[in-house]
């Protein structure tokens, strides 16, 4: 494409929309000032980002900037069980046998089928009750030396909240690697039946088949819909506060009902979520372009 | 005139019968094809000619009679498929080259991965090939890059690589143009002319004529009539022969 082709001038199309979306803009405005009258506070959202510790005399984040990063730990630590899954659950999707194909159909469909919400209530009892002591995640953070201990908090957060966050992210990994497992599927099932073909008349094995030809192909379109997957993982994270996971949403609730600025809260926590997968979807926009720009 | 027919074929159909589902495609087929022979098979649109070659390595199981090459019966026991299937080149219509490798690639691939040579000897002979079939300057390049004769000519490189005893065609210049049907057809020539067993479906008359040692009519999934071509075109004992021959001549 050339460039500056893509800025096109603004045509009376585009005028006339986006005058439409400044009217609407407006007259929401207007309804939530005049007829709503709600008082807009803004004050108390700075500090429920970042507030002045004074004991140690430093900037310390507040409830909303706990949660945001939380939010991202668990997004990235719930990424790898979940790809995983992904990965090994769409391979089995494929297979010969009958066994590996329905075990993994199972799970596909029971879980694409049951609401999200439900299956974590479900599952998280079933996994802090029973997993979580087996596991024994608990005595082991009791009982790590301090510098285990400060390598544990750089990955999972505060030390009391560990085994909170290890549930979040096995429920979270398990839910999203149920949509990878599809995604991996049709990844491999893309690959066209004739490369196969191709691949055993010139005596390829099964696994170097495999190996070689159709994972490959596979993977390249399989990236694309995973990133998207990825920033949907991020945006679902937030079903984790009804279990008590303490990520933004559920950080957020209580500093909505301890600041009584319930607007103005969930404002600013929709905007952190933006920014967070805005980001992502560009970096993963740039990673594709490279990628596509190394294979020309 | 007749050759004399060897004791033992390289590849021998005895009464082979396939279906597929309730629909019968190969009925009760006999084909001998010695070493350094050359077959042109033809015939309408559905008859079984890929179905039949692609028995030959058995990318299709048969239900009845038997398949036998150099001597070993392909069948649902064949210990290792693969030991058979390195022997026996082929090439598809739509070429089928693997797009995510260069060409030099697709032709090292079977050779690195199959026969276990050292990376730098399989170049070494991909590009003794490439340069067989005229492309040695894309070797660098990816599939989509080529044009169809090329891509053509880079699939047949990339089953010449594995030294096979046999190489089955199937239809190999149906998706290409006329330039390029030249192309491909003039290897084709080449490699006869080295003395490689052939099986090649095709409609390329010329080819039949000039190349094949017998020509094989199949319609309904028998092989009707099997002659050398002086005879096949000049006077076929089949009524549908002749017909077809009307059709396409
Ligand atoms: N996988 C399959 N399942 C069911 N029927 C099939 C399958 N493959 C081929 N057939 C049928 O078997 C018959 C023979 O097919 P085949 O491809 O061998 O014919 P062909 O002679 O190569 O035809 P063409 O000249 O069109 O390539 C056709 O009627 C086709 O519809
Ligand atoms: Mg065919």
């Amino acid at each position: 494409m050339i460039p500056g082709s893509r800025r096109a001038r603004l045509g009376w199309v585009d005028a006339a929309v986006l005058s439409a979306v400044v009217v609407a803009l407006g007259y929401v405005f207007h309804r939530v000032d005049a007829v709503l009258e709600y008082r807009w506070d803004w004050s108390a959202i700075p500090n429920s980002l970042y507030r002045w510790d004074e004991e140690t005399g430093r900037w310390v984040p507040n409830l909303l900037m706990q949660g945001f990063f939380t939010t991202i730990r668990l997004a990235i630590l719930s990424m790898v069980p979940a790809a995983l899954f992904g990965a090994v659950f769409g391979v089995l999707r494929t297979a010969g046998r009958l066994f590996p194909r329905l075990l993994s159909r199972t799970y596909v469909e029971l879980i694409r089928n049951i609401p999200p919400l439900v299956f974590i209530f479900i599952f998280y009892f079933f996994i802090s009750s029973q997993i979580m002591p087996i596991l024994g995640v608990e005595d082991f953070v009791r009982g790590a030396s301090p510098a285990t201990l400060r390598s544990l908090e750089l990955v999972f957060g505060p030390a009391a909240l560990i085994p909170n966050v290890i549930s979040g992210v096995i429920c979270l990994a398990m839910f999203q690697g149920a949509y990878m497992t599809e995604i991996v599927r049709a990844g491999i099932q893309s690959v066209p039946k004739t490369q196969t073909e191709a691949g055993l008349s010139i005596g390829l094995s099964r696994w170097e088949l495999w190996r070689r030809v159709i994972l490959p192909q596979a993977l390249r379109r399989v990236i694309p819909p995973l990133a998207g997957q990825f920033i949907t993982l991020v945006k679902d994270s937030s079903i984790l506060s009804l279990i008590s996971i303490q990520e933004l949403t559920f950080l957020a609730m209580e500093t909505a009902v301890s600041t009584t600025r319930v607007f103005e809260v969930w404002i600013s926590v929709a905007g952190l979520y933006f920014c967070l997968c805005y980001l992502l979807s560009l970096a993963f926009d740039r990673l594709e372009r490279n990628a596509a720009a190394a294979r020309a | 005139m007749e050759r004399l027919t060897p004791v033992e074929p390289l590849i021998e159909l005895d009464g082979v019968s396939k279906w597929f589902g309730a629909f019968q495609v190969l009925r009760d087929v006999h084909l001998r094809v010695a070493e350094g022979e050359r077959i042109v098979i033809c015939g309408p649109s559905g008859s079984g000619k890929s179905t039949l070659i692609r028995c030959i390595n058995r990318l299709e199981e048969h239900q009845e009679g038997r398949v036998v090459f150099a001597g070993r019966e392909l069948g649902a026991d064949t210990a290792d498929l693969t030991e058979v299937r390195r022997e026996i080149g082929m090439v598809f219509q739509e070429f089928n080259l693997f797009p995510h490798l260069t060409v030099l690639e697709n032709c090292m691939l079977g050779p690195v991965r199959v026969l276990g040579m050292t990376p730098a000897d399989a170049r070494e002979r991909a590009m003794e090939f490439l340069g067989r079939v005229r492309i040695p300057e894309q070797a660098r390049k990816h599939p989509a890059q080529l044009s169809g004769g090329q891509q053509q000519r880079a699939a047949i490189a990339r089953s010449l690589c594995m030294r096979p005893r046999v190489m089955l065609f199937d239809e190999p210049t149906s998706a290409l143009d006329p330039v390029m049907i030249k192309e491909v057809l003039d290897v084709m020539n080449d490699l006869a002319q080295s003395g490689m067993t052939m099986i090649v479906v095709t409609h390329e008359m010329g080819f039949a004529r000039t190349v094949a040692d017998r020509v094989a009519y199949m319609d309904e999934g028998s092989i009707v009539e099997c002659l050398p071509p002086d005879r096949f075109f000049a006077n076929p004992a089949d009524e549908r022969t002749k017909r077809f021959l009307s059709q396409i001549l």
